[in-house]
């Protein structure tokens, strides 16, 4: 299979504290690859390591078919980019500085963008929507559109894969769809593998071609969304009672929590 | 449609040229005005040799004014750079170049050298340039391997030494009695009045390399604000730009300080105001530091000089004076 990123028997640690257990998996080119667990479970860890962050300690990293050890700095940030999850940017850059660093990787000894580099960054800005925006500073904007400003930044360095951390975390419901719209818009129009960790299960369903559940530093289930989100795994893996059905929008699981009060009430 | 901005190299020829000029400008004022109260008619044909009668006045501007006006603007370029390297190290607006305790200990250093009753140069400069190494070195030992990273280690440690630092220097003075103590005083408030054309020589042999080394890691400063965990995915390798632009800025400022003493506020004003008026891209703003940071030091000594009817007050004096409000004023102004 030709995989962007395929993954076997890693392993990682920070101390005594084992994160990562021999966690094996692939994400194939032009795919959406969502990954869940609860909190704690190794998906910040797992997506550090992925994006070059944390060294592997154990096991095998391969990004499109090649180590990751073998990539240079430079080759690897063409080749992956990454959204974390909180950024705190303290001096008043403006948008369209902030995507134009996307660049970097690609800059010359002297590090000056051409103009070719600038356009690239009109373009992510375009492709993202925030024309409007671009002499804006940072600062003065919300936190969804921050978070676009971040995805124009990672797109801005022509990828073959973005990661993202929880790119939907503390933003409202328009804009978590907004933000999974213009992923999967990535993925269709520009053929990027998209990898994101989330932690709403139901956006996961909606959105994902693929689905890895970890859960304490292990892989729990992974494939299709109706394979990984049932009711035996979700259990397993957040021990709370939830219901699972299909979802009135189409075949796709959707979950449910159930608070106490509703329980033994059929 | 997006405007384009100008291509960034434009932007820095401009900027650069503009401030090379108000900089070469204020040098000029600063060769011309002195005590001596020659007039500016007089001033000019000496310096551009027309009229060669004056021999005194020759003098007083090649050997005293000229090397005291470079040195001056070294010095202002010096600090200002090293406040806007340690402010996007540490990602703190509010870092500045004495931040590691560079200064406490070059002023220990200088402390012991003038009781020792060693002259300016060479002596009290190599002890005060001996003590901030050697704080350097210190911290740098004390937050050492993964720690060095780690920005509050860093910060903590340095205002720890500075304060440590701190009650060495007031103790020493405590124990001075004679006229040592009126050396000590101001060399604490920084000092411009030393210098020939080699002392100020070994000094830009020492700095401009340091400028250079700075100006090619300004983009990688640039990714370092996004945090280092992210510059590192953007292709950058953030122990080596770290770790180099910490010792080249360290070195450059306590070069600095064992020529000059401690001129405060320079460092942590100058970045801020460029910053407020260039944007905040290290790209423009290293070349803006060095250019603007001499200007402004160079100012702030023509007023030291001038100000007073007799003598001069210290150069960091006045620095802090007309910084501290100007900077006040700005902030104000660009948060509207």
């Amino acid at each position: 299979m030709n995989s962007a990123i395929n993954v076997k028997n890693l392993s990682h640690s920070f101390g005594e504290n084992l994160v990562l257990k021999n966690i094996s998996f692939q994400v194939p080119t032009k795919d959406f690859f969502i990954v869940i667990g609860p909190n704690g479970s190794g998906k910040t860890t797992l997506m550090k390591v992925i994006s070059g962050i944390f060294k592997p300690q154990a096991g095998r990293l391969e990004i499109l078919n090649r180590a990751i050890d073998r990539y240079q700095r430079r080759a690897l940030a063409r080749t992956i980019a990454f959204v974390p999850q909180m950024l705190s940017v303290d001096f008043p850059f403006t948008v369209f500085e902030m995507v134009l660093m996307g660049r970097s990787p690609y800059l010359g000894i002297l590090g000056l963008e051409e103009e070719k580099d600038m356009e690239i960054a009109r373009q992510a800005i375009a492709f993202t929507g925030m024309e409007n925006l671009a002499h804006r500073k940072l600062d003065q904007l919300s936190g969804g559109e921050q978070q676009r400003v971040f995805i124009a930044r990672a797109i801005c360095q022509e990828p073959d894969v973005i990661l993202l951390d929880e790119p939907t975390a503390s933003l409202d419901l328009a804009y978590q769809v907004r933000i999974m719209d213009l992923m999967e818009r990535l993925k269709n129009e520009k053929g990027i593998t998209v990898m994101m960790v989330s932690h709403d299960v139901n956006l996961a369903a909606m959105y994902a071609d693929h689905l890895l559940l970890i859960h304490d530093g292990h892989v729990l289930c992974q494939g299709l969304p109706d394979e990984v989100l049932t009711y035996k795994t979700l259990e397993k893996a957040y021990g709370c009672t939830l219901l699972v059905d299909e979802s009135p929008l189409g075949k796709f699981p959707r979950v449910t929590l159930v608070p106490k009060k509703y329980m033994n009430k059929d | 449609m997006i405007n384009a901005k100008p291509i960034l190299l434009k932007r820095l020829m401009i900027i650069s040229f503009l401030l090379l000029m108000v900089l070469v400008a204020v040098m000029f004022l600063g060769i011309t005005v002195g005590p001596t109260h020659s007039s500016m008619r007089t001033v000019l044909q000496t310096i551009f040799g027309i009229r060669a009668s004056d021999a005194m006045l020759h003098t007083i501007i090649w050997k005293i004014r000229f090397p005291r006006v470079l040195l001056s603007a070294l010095v202002g370029a010096a600090l200002s750079l090293g406040g806007l390297v340690f402010q996007a190290l540490l990602r703190n607006p509010l870092a500045e170049p004495y931040i590691l305790g560079i200064s406490g200990g070059a002023a220990i250093g200088a402390i012991i050298g003038i009781l020792m009753g060693f002259s300016r140069f060479p002596g009290v400069s190599l002890t005060a340039f001996t003590g901030s190494i050697a704080t350097l070195v210190l911290i740098l030992a004390m937050s050492s391997g993964q720690t060095i990273l780690k920005k509050d280690a860093l910060l903590l440690s340095g205002v720890m030494v500075n304060a440590f630092c701190a009650a060495v220097i007031m103790f020493l003075i405590s124990m001075t009695q004679d006229s040592r103590l009126h050396n000590i005083i101001f060399w604490l408030m920084g000092d411009l009045s030393l210098g020939d054309m080699r002392q100020v020589g070994i000094l830009a042999a020492i700095l401009l390399p340091c400028f250079i080394l700075v100006f090619w890691l300004s983009n990688p400063m640039n990714l370092l604000l996004m945090g280092k965990e992210l510059a590192q995915t953007m292709g950058v390798n953030i122990k080596l730009v770290t770790v180099t632009l910490l010792v080249t800025t360290s070195f450059m400022v306590s070069a600095t300080v064992s020529y000059c003493g401690l001129v405060g506020f320079v460092g942590l004003v100058m970045p801020h105001l460029l910053r407020l008026v260039f944007g905040p891209d290290h790209r423009i703003l290293v070349p803006a530091c060095v250019l603007g940071g001499g200007t402004y030091m160079v100012v702030c000594d023509i007023l030291a000089r001038t100000l007073p009817k007799q003598g001069e007050i210290p150069a960091g004096v006045i620095t802090a004076m007309i910084g501290a409000p100007l900077f006040i004023y700005l902030l104000k102004r660009s948060a509207k």
